[in-house]
């Protein structure tokens, strides 16, 4: 019998082990990205980088209080945008032809126009308006917008554009049929969107809304242009008066990732919690990377 | 007139259109207590629009629905009727039990916290007498050792007895059901129909939008048939399927039993 022809007149049962096809390319274009990132490391090693200073300047309390400065303003602003994010996701869905328009144009407005011309114009709106009056308090805008009151002012009304729209599309994405059965109980519309909608909306909120964190984390460096003293500005201080520049800008790299990694982790757990009573879907990126050193975390589980 | 009297439904000339779109073009239909009724027809004929008038999930545009002597969705001043507001309405939903087609189980709460969250967060009942009475509906519907699984992990059969126990579990004096077997596999539909007749038994008033002609045949007391958003023939099971009056419902009957 020649090769690659079978005998179909016999019927015994063929035991062929199949030999796995080889991979060559892959081995060559592994080779290929191991080469080029020696390459990469040994430029930086061989660079003019003074190192003794990165470590030196890693734990500084001027950056680790710039650091702390960072969070503040991002967590700060954040609570703002989801506040306001829902306020005007609702406006937005409402019947009312006014307040959907209003909700229209604060997300035209705040999406549309660059976040650093934003906080300048918070920062200098004393020229506009130099005093304030409330009625029961009077004061200076000079007093009162200071660089962190603008940079939250800033941040958080421009993060809530961007929150209403993923609210929004959380509480669209859930099924016609659950308000239904709600009111069917005799649920009031807020009743039912607070113990039916949101919770359901949430699942589909919470993946945009950890991106949008982690985006405001690094966008809350522009604040810097308006002297607020977070991570970037405080080292940007620093090399204005040591000169090393490359230095201390690889410190503040070092800091941003470090926050951005224990902020994806956390997001994965939150993600967990409001998918409860729904098949996982494909596990994060952050999973995949530590997987092997999380064994007990089941991936195809079922809430139980 | 005796509460006895009252009948459960009375809907007299209703009309309703979703923009031009005249859907139910003036329906009558009266259901006494403890009494089944099944509503047959084409799809399309308005009979799914018509029982969520009912609970007023759509209001109506002409006509007037009383159940068990009020009307629904609106009142009476020197003659002529006003809406209500939203908070009137839920109060009157709290008394009418629906079960929809597509289960509208709520995915994130398990099975028992389906149940009693029409108790515990609107009648703002005990807990603890809640779940107790969940444990007992859930028997009834031969679901208790699923309690504490999530919707998604119950078959289409099971979710929509589950759904049945959630309607019940606020105490309503009428159930409606809305195509309750259409979204189910052929197996799984006698479970359902079981669990309905089990509760027609107790002398639940139920109005059943439904395509199972042999359930209508067997459990119910009056059918009624609707076509073109108008009721075509309303009477005994038997009068309806073995003497139609109506040439409609002959052509209707004819085309289900192909």
């Amino acid at each position: 019998m020649k090769d690659g022809e079978f005998d179909f007149s016999k019927t015994h049962e063929t035991d062929d082990k199949v030999i796995p096809l080889r991979h060559y390319g892959r081995w060559v274009s592994g080779a290929l990205v191991i080469l080029l990132l020696l390459i990469i490391v040994r430029a930086f090693a061989r660079g003019q980088i003074d190192w003794p200073v990165v470590a030196q300047f890693f734990m500084a309390p001027a950056l680790i209080k710039g650091l702390g400065n960072t969070i503040l303003i991002t967590f700060l602003s954040m609570v703002m945008g989801i506040v306001l994010g829902i306020v005007f996701a609702v406006m937005r869905l409402s019947g009312n032809p006014v307040t959907r328009m209003f909700a229209g144009f604060y997300i035209w407005v705040f999406r549309g126009t660059p976040i650093y011309l934003q906080l300048l114009i918070w920062f200098n709106l004393a020229l506009v308006f130099p005093v304030i009056n409330l009625g029961i308090w009077e004061g200076r805008m000079v007093d009162v917008m200071t660089p962190f009151f603008a940079a939250l002012l800033g941040l958080g009304i421009n993060e809530g554009a961007y929150m209403t729209e993923i609210v929004r599309g959380g509480i669209l994405s859930v099924n016609k049929g659950q308000l239904d059965a709600a009111s069917s109980l005799g649920m009031t519309r807020l009743t039912a969107m607070r113990r039916i909608v949101l919770p359901q909306a949430m699942r589909v909120i919470i993946p945009p809304m950890g991106n949008e964190f982690i985006g405001l984390l690094k966008t809350s460096s522009m604040a810097s242009a308006i002297a607020y003293a977070e991570l970037l500005h405080r080292a940007q201080l620093i090399y204005f008066v040591n000169t090393k520049v490359m230095e201390l800008l690889i410190v503040a790299t070092a800091w941003y990732l470090i926050v951005v990694t224990l902020l994806s982790i956390a997001q994965t757990f939150i993600e967990d919690f409001f998918s409860r009573g729904r098949e996982s879907g494909t596990p994060s990126f952050i999973w995949n990377f530590i997987g092997l050193l999380a064994p007990w975390r089941k991936t195809g589980r079922r809430a139980s | 007139m005796t509460t006895e009297k009252i009948p459960m439904l009375v809907a007299r000339n209703v009309h309703k259109s979703f923009g031009e779109n005249q859907i139910l073009k003036g329906i009558s239909l009266e259901v006494r207590k403890g009494e089944v009724m099944c509503l047959l027809g084409p799809s399309g004929s308005g009979k799914s629009t018509f029982l969520r008038c009912i609970n007023h999930l759509e209001p109506i545009t002409r006509g007037r629905i009383y159940v068990d002597g009020t009307l629904v969705g609106g009142r009476v001043r020197k003659g002529r009727i006003y809406e209500q507001t939203e908070t009137e309405n839920c109060r009157m939903r709290r008394e009418i039990g629906m079960v929809f087609q597509q289960f509208n189980l709520f995915p994130h709460m398990t099975v028992l916290q389906n149940i009693i969250e029409g108790p515990v967060t609107v009648k703002r009942e005990n807990r603890a007498r809640a779940v107790d009475r969940a444990v007992r509906l859930l028997d009834q519907v031969g679901l208790r050792r699923w309690e504490s699984s999530y919707p998604d992990q119950l078959s289409g059969g099971q979710q929509q007895r589950v759904a049945i126990a959630r309607a019940l579990a606020m105490k309503p004096k009428l159930m409606l059901f809305d195509e309750p077997t259409s979204a189910l596999d052929p197996e799984l539909v006698g479970d359902v129909l079981a669990v309905m007749k089990d509760l027609a038994r107790t002398g639940m008033t139920m109005i059943v939008v439904t395509h199972e002609l042999g359930f209508a045949r067997g459990v119910a007391h009056k059918v009624a048939l609707m076509d073109d958003g108008v009721m075509v023939e309303t009477g005994t099971p038997e009068k309806v399927f073995d003497a139609p009056e109506n040439q409609r419902t002959r052509s209707f009957l004819s085309n289900v039993d192909k």
